[in-house]
C-alpha cells in the first residue's frame, strides 16, 4: 500500500466515524423519546421504571384520538389537494407558456424559504381582510401552500428526467390528452408523486405554526396540543403516540426500501437471463 | 381569443395544419393542469405577501385594532433599543446556527455523496425521518436530556467527569443545539446535491496536475458546491430567527428571537403592523438572497429537495 491509499483510508475511517457521531446526535432524542413513553412517572422528566401504562391510557383517551383524528383530516385533505394542484401544475408547466409565468414559478419556492410564522401571519391577513372566518377549511389551505413546493419539486424532478417523445408518440397514436395523462405521464411520475405525497403528508401532520394561526378557538390539532403542554412538560402519552407514528413511519419506508430491492433483484435476475 | 395566444402550447415538433386543430384542446388542457396552481400561487402567496406589505405600513389602532392611515413607525419602531435587542439576539443565535450548520453538514454531505446510490437514499431519508414524525415531540427529549438531572448530566457525573451538573438547558447553547436539530438535515440535502452534481474528473485533474487535498479542496471543490453551501445558508439563517418553537421550548422565555416577537404581536400585543413590518424585514432580506442565490447559478429546485 502506498502512501495514498492509506491516507485515503484514513480520510475514509473519519468520515463514516463523524457520519455515525452526527446520526446519534440525530436519533438520540427519538432513543429518548421512546423510551420515556415507558417511563413509570408523570413528569417525564426523572427515569422511574419500565411501565406500558401511557399505551393503555392512550387506548382509551378519547379526546386525544378526537383530536389525533383531527390532525390526520387535515393531513389526508392538505396531501391530497397539494398532490392534485402540484402534480397538474409541475406537468402544465412543463410545456405551457404565458404571461407571469415566471413569476408564479418562483412564487411558488417562497413557502420553503420564508419563516413559516411569515407565512402564517401574511395568510392569517387574506382570510382576515376577505372577511373569512377561521375553520378547518382555513388551515387546510394554509397547510397546502405550505405543502405545494415540496410536491411540485420532487415531480417536477422526475419530469426532468422523463423522454417527452413518449408523450408525443402517445398523442400521435391517437390517444386524447387525459388518457395521455393518465396513462403515459403519471406512472411515468408516480415515483415521484408518492414521495411528494409522503413529505406534504408528514408536513401537515407536523406543522404548528401555520395551523395555529389559522385554527379558530375551537380547532386543536395533535401539534397545538403538545406545544400548550410543553410549560408544564410534555406527557408521557404524548410521546406513546409519536413513538406509534414514528414506527408505523419507519415500517413503511421498510416495506418501501424492501419492494425496491426486490424489484432492482428482479430486474437485475432478468438482464443476467437474457444475455 | 387573446388567451389562446397567451397560453399556446409549444407544439413545435408537430406539422401546422394540426397545430391549428389541436390549439384549442391543448390550451384547455394546459389551462386545466397550469390553472389551479396559479390559481393557488396568487392567491395564498403573491396576495399574502402584499397584503402583509400593506398592512405594515397601517397605523395602530386602539385595542389591537388597524387604523388604515400610512405611517412610516412601525419600521422605525425596530429600532427601538427594546425591540433591537431582540433582533441582535436572534442575529447572534441564527449566525451560530448557520456557521456550525454549514461546518457540520458539509463533511455529513459530502459522505452521503460518496457512498453508494442505494445507501446514500437511504441516509438522506434516515436523516429527514425524526423531522417528518414529529420535531416538536422529539425536541422536548433535549429537555429530559440537557436538564441538570438529565440523562447527559448523570451520565457524566457516573463516570466522574464532572462533580457539578452543567447548566446546559435554558440558555444559548440549548438554543442553538436545538436550531441545529431542526434545520441541519434540511440544510444537508442542497449541500449533498451540489457534492454529488460534482465532476469527479476535476478533482482528478487538479490532483494529477500536482495540487494537494487541501489545496484542492479550496481552489475546485468549495467553488463549485458554493451554491449548495449557500442554499444551506437560505435555509437556515432566515427560518432560525423565524422560529420561536426551540426557543420558547429550550431558551426558558428569557432569550427571544424575531419569530417570538412577530409571534406575540399577533397575539398577546395584539400590534398587527409591527408584526407585519417585522416579518416584511424577513420576507425582504430572503428575497434579496433568494436573487443572488440565482444570479449565482444557483438552482431553486435545491432548495426543496
Amino acid at each position: 500500500m502506498d502512501k495514498r491509499t492509506v491516507k485515503k483510508k484514513a480520510v475514509k475511517g473519519i468520515s463514516r466515524f463523524y457520519a455515525i457521531l452526527l446520526y446519534i446526535f440525530f436519533y438520540a432524542p427519538v432513543a429518548v423519546m421512546i423510551a420515556f413513553s415507558f417511563n413509570d412517572s408523570r413528569a417525564n422528566v426523572v427515569w422511574q421504571g419500565f411501565t406500558t401504562k401511557w399505551y393503555v391510557k392512550l387506548f382509551h383517551d378519547t379526546e386525544l384520538w378526537m383530536v389525533f383524528g383531527k390532525t390526520l383530516l387535515v393531513a389526508v385533505l392538505t396531501t391530497l389537494i397539494g398532490v392534485v394542484v402540484g402534480t397538474l401544475g409541475a406537468v402544465g408547466f412543463m410545456n405551457a407558456k404565458f404571461k407571469g409565468k415566471k413569476l408564479i414559478m418562483n412564487s411558488i419556492y417562497f413557502p420553503i424559504v420564508i419563516p413559516e410564522i411569515v407565512l402564517a401571519i401574511a395568510t392569517l391577513l387574506v382570510f382576515n381582510q376577505g372577511g373569512i372566518s377561521l375553520s378547518m377549511g382555513t388551515i387546510i389551505i394554509g397547510n397546502t401552500t405550505l405543502v405545494l413546493p415540496y410536491v411540485y419539486i420532487t415531480i417536477k424532478a422526475r419530469l426532468v428526467g422523463m423522454d417527452p417523445s413518449i408523450e408525443e408518440a402517445s398523442l400521435d397514436l391517437g390517444a386524447n390528452r387525459f388518457y395521455t395523462f393518465m396513462h403515459v405521464t403519471l406512472p411515468g411520475i408516480m415515483p415521484g408523486v408518492m414521495s411528494g405525497a409522503f413529505m406534504a403528508f408528514s408536513l401537515a401532520l407536523d406543522d404548528l405554526i401555520i395551523t395555529s394561526f389559522l385554527a379558530n378557538a375551537e380547532t386543536s390539532t395533535l401539534p397545538m396540543k403538545v406545544y400548550s403542554m410543553i410549560k408544564k412538560g410534555v406527557s408521557p402519552e404524548i410521546n406513546a403516540l409519536t413513538t406509534i407514528i414514528f414506527s408505523f413511519s419507519v415500517v413503511a419506508l421498510m416495506i418501501y426500501f424492501i419492494k425496491e430491492f426486490i424489484n432492482n433483484f428482479r430486474i437485475a435476475r432478468r438482464r443476467a437471463n437474457s444475455m | 381569443m387573446t388567451k389562446t395566444n397567451d397560453l399556446a402550447v409549444k407544439v413545435a415538433s408537430k406539422p401546422k395544419k394540426r397545430k391549428d386543430k389541436r390549439s384549442f384542446k391543448s390550451w384547455l388542457a394546459s389551462a386545466v393542469m397550469c390553472g389551479p396552481i396559479t390559481i393557488w400561487s396568487v392567491l395564498f402567496i403573491i396576495l399574502p405577501i402584499l397584503l402583509l406589505a400593506f398592512m405594515s405600513f397601517m397605523t395602530k389602532g386602539p385595542l389591537g385594532r388597524v387604523v388604515y392611515k400610512f405611517t412610516l413607525d412601525n419600521y422605525k419602531e425596530i429600532f427601538k433599543p427594546v425591540y433591537f435587542t431582540v433582533i441582535k439576539q436572534s442575529v447572534i443565535i441564527a449566525t451560530w446556527t448557520t456557521v456550525l450548520t454549514v461546518l457540520m453538514g458539509y463533511p455529513l454531505a459530502a459522505f452521503i455523496a460518496n457512498v453508494k446510490k442505494k445507501t446514500s437514499g437511504v441516509l438522506t431519508v434516515l436523516l429527514m425521518l425524526p423531522l417528518w414524525v414529529s420535531g416538536l415531540v422529539i425536541l422536548y427529549s433535549f429537555v429530559i436530556m440537557l436538564n441538570k438531572t438529565g440523562v447527559i448530566n448523570t451520565v457524566l457525573m457516573n463516570l466522574h467527569i464532572i462533580d457539578k451538573p452543567l447548566n446546559m438547558l435554558y440558555n444559548n447553547f440549548a438554543v442553538i443545539v436545538g436550531m441545529l436539530y431542526m434545520f441541519l438535515p434540511f440544510a444537508v440535502l442542497p449541500m449533498y446535491s451540489s457534492i454529488e452534481k460534482l465532476d469527479k474528473g476535476l478533482i482528478e485533474a487538479s490532483k494529477d496536475l500536482g495540487a494537494g487535498p487541501v489545496k484542492t479542496f479550496f481552489k475546485v471543490t468549495l467553488p463549485l458546491t458554493a451554491p449548495g453551501i449557500f442554499a444551506a445558508v437560505i435555509l437556515t439563517f432566515i427560518p432560525c430567527i423565524g422560529y420561536y418553537m426551540v426557543t420558547d421550548m429550550l431558551g426558558g422565555g428569557t432569550n427571544m428571537m424575531v419569530g417570538n416577537l412577530i409571534h406575540r404581536q399577533f397575539t398577546i400585543s395584539r400590534n398587527w403592523p409591527f408584526g407585519a413590518a417585522l416579518a416584511m424585514v424577513l420576507a425582504v432580506v430572503i428575497f434579496i438572497m433568494l436573487f443572488v442565490y440565482t444570479k449565482l447559478g444557483g438552482d431553486l429546485d435545491d432548495l426543496g429537495a
